[in-house]
């Protein structure tokens, strides 16, 4: 089931017009905010599909935006989010793309600053509602039935067994987990599909153990 | 995760098994699923209830859009219902009038709630508010229209599609309609089956319509497809009230919806490449509003 609540259909409340193209695309905007954990300094943004097509005219584009500046779907200030994004000094650009991909709504985001950089390809599946397939070159299988949260963190020993101890304590049970890496001993990646709610100080926890780099969570 | 329903036929069996309304047992669900009280779900859904309230209110004012594609004709058809000359009767043109001025609301980059998306949100506040007049709901009855909404929303989503660039406008509007016409018998006091029947004859009568909006702008048609839905809804919900069944059950349709949606060129599937958009005007709006290059990139 990709849909798990009723609000997700009756809902959200949004700026419009599309809840596909405004509203899913704040929504990508701001998990990767999220999961970059800061304000970045510059984006490029690729558009596939539907989204390439009419980004302008269903303001996919100052949606986008919007949320790497921190605003929700119902956040009038996503209207002017390009002027916001100029006092933030985020610079930003949009390439439209001709290739196919998976779902027609599909983002490329690669966003950074003097500290880092972060890509991923988030999909609008309709209503609102997200998915993320790929975060840093690391396919994502999320079945967007559960909360989920993304860690990236240092392939370290006990890396793993520190946030699963972390998530026991809070009671928390793991319904599906992955790990993956690029290279032995870089940077990795745990997407930890939850069966409980989880709080923001749980998120908190987890970003203070050793190794872990950013914490976030989606679809919930 | 335990889920009480899955389809339309689980969820009916089980509305009349347990005599229980469809809205209720879309909210006992949505307290298993995501553990949240009963209080906390009802007052979410009412916030939702109050945005699409100010939604109407200030369509019903006059809106317009930046691109000057939509804006105002929700003012024209209440005016028009007030002299009391309408054909189709005072309630159709308040649904559509209603259904209108919410998706001109959306048009303007004013705030909605997506129903079940920001382009089709205007057919379920429409036709609630519309049909509020003629049977006198409680506030909670009116939170219970989004409740029945949503369950037959939920089902659609989950085993077809309500997005249009995914199955074409049959998908958003479509499913809006169909929604609605399951949520007006739920409050007319018609059973979990008639409701379902509701359900099938409105989805049925919507398969096929494809997402060609003009400029690829959620306006041209979108809209006026919203005033359609409403319509198709309020239809619907009299038929099956008054008896009437759907030959192909209800699972079925949304199943057909989604099979259609697959096979549907990319043209028709909010791409801007076919249909009303590749028409000589609306390719010149398009070409007005966002120049030739942006045209020729379509």
């Amino acid at each position: 089931m990709k849909f798990n609540s009723v609000f997700d259909i009756i809902g959200p409340v949004m700026i419009g017009p599309s809840s596909s193209h405004t509203a899913g695309a704040a929504r990508i905007g701001l998990v990767t905010r999220e999961l970059f954990g800061r304000q970045p300094k510059w984006a490029k943004i690729y558009l596939y599909g539907s989204f390439a097509e009419t980004y302008k005219g269903h303001g996919t584009d100052i949606a986008i935006i919007g949320g790497l500046l921190g605003f929700d779907t119902f956040d009038e200030r996503i209207k002017t989010s390009f002027d916001l994004a100029k006092e933030a000094s985020l610079s930003f650009e949009f390439i439209p793309e001709s290739g196919h991909t998976e779902h027609p709504n599909t983002a490329r985001l690669v966003i950074g600053d003097e500290s880092g950089e972060m890509e991923l390809i988030g999909i609008s599946i309709g209503g609102g509602k997200i998915e993320i397939s790929e975060l840093n070159g690391f396919p994502l299988r999320l079945s967007g039935n559960h909360s989920a949260i993304l860690v990236v963190h240092d392939d370290k020993p006990g890396s793993i067994a520190k946030v699963a101890s972390c998530l026991a304590e809070q009671n928390i049970n793991i319904g599906h987990m992955e790990v993956s890496r690029k290279e032995q001993g870089q940077m990795a990646l745990m997407v930890i599909e939850v069966d409980e709610p989880i709080d923001e100080h749980v998120l908190q926890q987890i970003a203070l153990l050793p190794y872990i780099t950013q914490v976030t969570k989606i679809s919930d | 995760m335990k889920f009480l329903f899955r389809n339309v036929k689980e969820l009916v069996a089980l509305a009349t098994t347990e005599n229980k309304l469809i809205s209720e047992l879309m909210i006992e669900q949505e307290m298993l699923v995501t553990r949240r009280s009963r209080e906390d779900i009802m007052k979410q859904m009412d916030t939702n209830l109050t945005v699409m309230e100010q939604a109407v209110e200030k369509g019903l004012k006059g809106v317009h859009s930046t691109s000057g594609l939509t804006g105002g004709d929700a003012v024209l058809l209440h005016n028009y219902m007030k002299t009391g000359k309408t054909l189709s009767g005072a309630l159709l043109i308040d649904a559509v009038s209603k259904a209108v001025a919410t998706n001109e609301v959306n048009a303007a980059m004013g705030t909605i709630c997506a129903t079940p998306t920001a382009g089709s949100a205007g057919v379920v506040p429409g036709t609630l508010f519309a049909v509020q007049n003629q049977l006198n709901p409680t506030r909670e009855e009116m939170i219970r229209y989004l409740f029945t909404s949503g369950a037959f929303g939920f089902v659609v989503a989950n085993n077809a599609s309500i997005s249009g660039a995914a199955g074409g406008c049959q998908a958003e509007v479509g499913s809006a309609a169909a929604m609605a016409a399951a949520a007006i018998v739920e409050m007319s006091g018609g059973t979990p089956q008639q409701c379902s029947e509701a359900f099938a004859i409105s989805m049925k009568n919507m398969l096929g319509l494809v997402c060609d909006p003009v400029a690829g702008l959620v306006e041209v048609p979108c809209v006026k497809r919203n005033a359609m839905g409403a319509a198709n809804a309020l239809v619907s919900a009299d038929m099956a009230l008054a008896g009437v069944t759907s030959r192909i059950p209800c699972d079925e349709v949304i199943d057909a919806m989604y099979k259609i949606g697959q096979t549907m060129p990319t043209a028709l599937k909010e791409t801007a490449q076919g249909g009303l958009a590749a028409t000589p005007t609306g390719r010149a709006l398009a070409e007005r509003i966002f120049g030739a290059d942006f045209v020729k990139g379509v």
